[in-house]
């Protein structure tokens, strides 16, 4: 069993900087805005570091802190060797832990970053993930102009970076219990229909969580699934209740949520930074949600597994958040 | 539920590509592509007396420059986008592959960059061109000396 409660742990703010089409999209509110995928730098690889920057610089100087008060920067993203968070912590006086679970890398710094401020004398810990369309496509697909026509079932990496400020400090959100998830595979190696890679790995974190902490999926006001997209999200909820009779009604897919449809990204939105853009751009500004429980989803696929026409594993972390 | 049972439950569940659709419209777009070609090539020969071999080499020539200045102005990928493989199947969409390599690494340097990165895509077509070609080269000499 790997479900965890916490005592007293909070999330007292956090920053997000969305893209170009990210900022035009569906979200509620923007804390801060690129105009251009470059950000004032010379490459892509360069702007993710540097939306990393930004964002932890912001919540720093938003809180009223100093870096030296932050104990701990727990972060990813999806570059080789994590390589943005490694790049954007060069300057910064604070330990760095680095943890990856491709798009549940989210959920997973929270995880950590509670376990750490119930268990030892760390008191503040700031958590970091991004991710950019175009690093992403360059990394796992083809090259950025080639343009090849996509289908429908796949999603469209969401360029933005997000920053948390977690604390034992009763502020804003409360971070209740965890589920850390499996690695699951049902024979899935479409590249280009991740959703459907990813979808019974949510549905066994969610099971699991339910059935550890002896809860029924009505005991959510909403569970926010990561990036599964519109596809993946319906295959979720079919195989849901296929394979553990589980009924959702208040269900809805982080990637599903973020774009318009005259945006044309097929089946929404992916990547790390997806879920928590849309929790805390859109979800939390809808104020009827007060139990939520995130679902990061992780397709931990490789090219060179993939080529070599190995299915794909996927992960998911359940992480129960309460709003105060 | 076992895997395959997985597996037909995503099929089920996935949407179905417009494939006739998508052919459709390749055909149209490549279609007009060589249409548009072979009115080149007879204005070629017809007003600047070139040999038809020679306005063969011209107008392959104009599509690829074409093409590379589309993509260079990063407009190329839009229109694949609605073009589906009607400019990919053409010579434009080589170009383009090789192009859109090019652009994508340029900045990862000369040799680790560009040099081993631009024929990423093109690499299979010019390898499997050049074998498809030895072999339907055999085929000629066997059966017909």
């Amino acid at each position: 069993m790997a479900s965890l409660k916490f005592n007293n742990v909070y999330l007292n703010d956090w920053i997000t900087i969305s893209g170009p089409l990210e900022s035009n999209s569906s979200l509620k509110k923007i804390d801060l805005k690129m105009d251009d995928y470059y950000f004032g730098e010379k490459t892509f690889e360069k702007a993710e570091t540097k939306m990393q920057k930004v964002v932890i610089d912001k919540i720093i100087e938003k809180n009223k802190l100093e870096e030296s008060d932050i104990d701990l920067l727990i972060g990813g993203d999806l570059l080789n060797q994590i390589s943005a968070t490694n790049y954007a912590a060069i300057d910064k006086p604070i330990s760095l832990l680095g943890v990856y679970s491709a798009c549940a890398t989210f959920p997973e710094s929270l995880i950590v970053g509670a376990m750490f401020l119930n268990n030892s004398s760390i008191k503040k810990v700031i958590g970091v993930t991004s991710s950019h369309n175009l690093t992403a496509e360059r990394q796992f697909r083809f090259p950025i102009e080639y343009g090849t026509p996509r289908p429908h079932t796949s999603t469209f990496t969401a360029t933005a970076g997000i920053s948390t400020l977690l604390s034992k400090e009763e502020k804003k959100v409360k971070i209740e219990s965890a589920t850390i998830g499996k690695v699951t595979e049902l024979g899935i190696n479409d590249a280009n229909n991740l959703g459907a890679v990813m979808a019974p790995a949510a549905a066994k974190t969610l099971y699991e969580h339910l059935n550890d902490l002896k809860r029924s999926p009505d005991y959510y006001d909403l569970i926010l699934t990561g990036d599964l997209g519109c596809v993946g999200g319906s295959i979720f909820k079919e195989y849901c209740s296929l394979r553990y009779n589980l009924k959702l009604k208040k269900h809805l897919d982080a990637g599903c949520e973020l774009y318009l449809k005259s945006q044309e990204t097929y089946a929404g939105g992916s990547g790390p930074s997806c879920l928590p853009l849309v929790l805390f751009n859109k979800i939390l500004e809808n104020k009827k949600y007060k139990k939520i429980l995130i679902i990061g989803t992780g397709a931990l696929h490789s090219q060179t597994f993939v080529n070599q026409k190995s299915p794909i594993p996927a992960i998911a972390h359940a992480v129960s958040l309460e709003v105060i | 539920m076992s895997k395959d049972e997985y597996q037909k439950l995503v099929k089920r569940m996935s949407p179905k590509e417009p494939k006739f659709r998508n052919a459709l419209v390749a055909f149209l777009v490549g279609g007009s592509v060589g249409f548009i070609g072979e009115v080149i090539v007879n204005i070629l020969m017809n007003s600047f007396g070139l040999a038809r071999v020679d306005s063969y080499a011209w107008l392959a020539f104009i599509l690829i420059l074409l093409a590379t200045f589309m993509t260079a102005i990063g407009k190329f990928d839009n229109l694949v986008s609605k073009a589906k493989c009607g400019l990919i199947i053409p010579t434009t969409g080589f170009a383009h592959s090789i192009q859109s390599a090019a652009l994508d690494y340029k900045k990862d340097g000369f040799v680790t960059g560009i040099g081993s990165n631009v024929f990423k895509l093109a690499g299979s077509v010019i390898l499997y061109g050049i074998v498809s070609a030895f072999l339907l080269v055999l085929l000629k000499v066997v059966l017909y000396g």
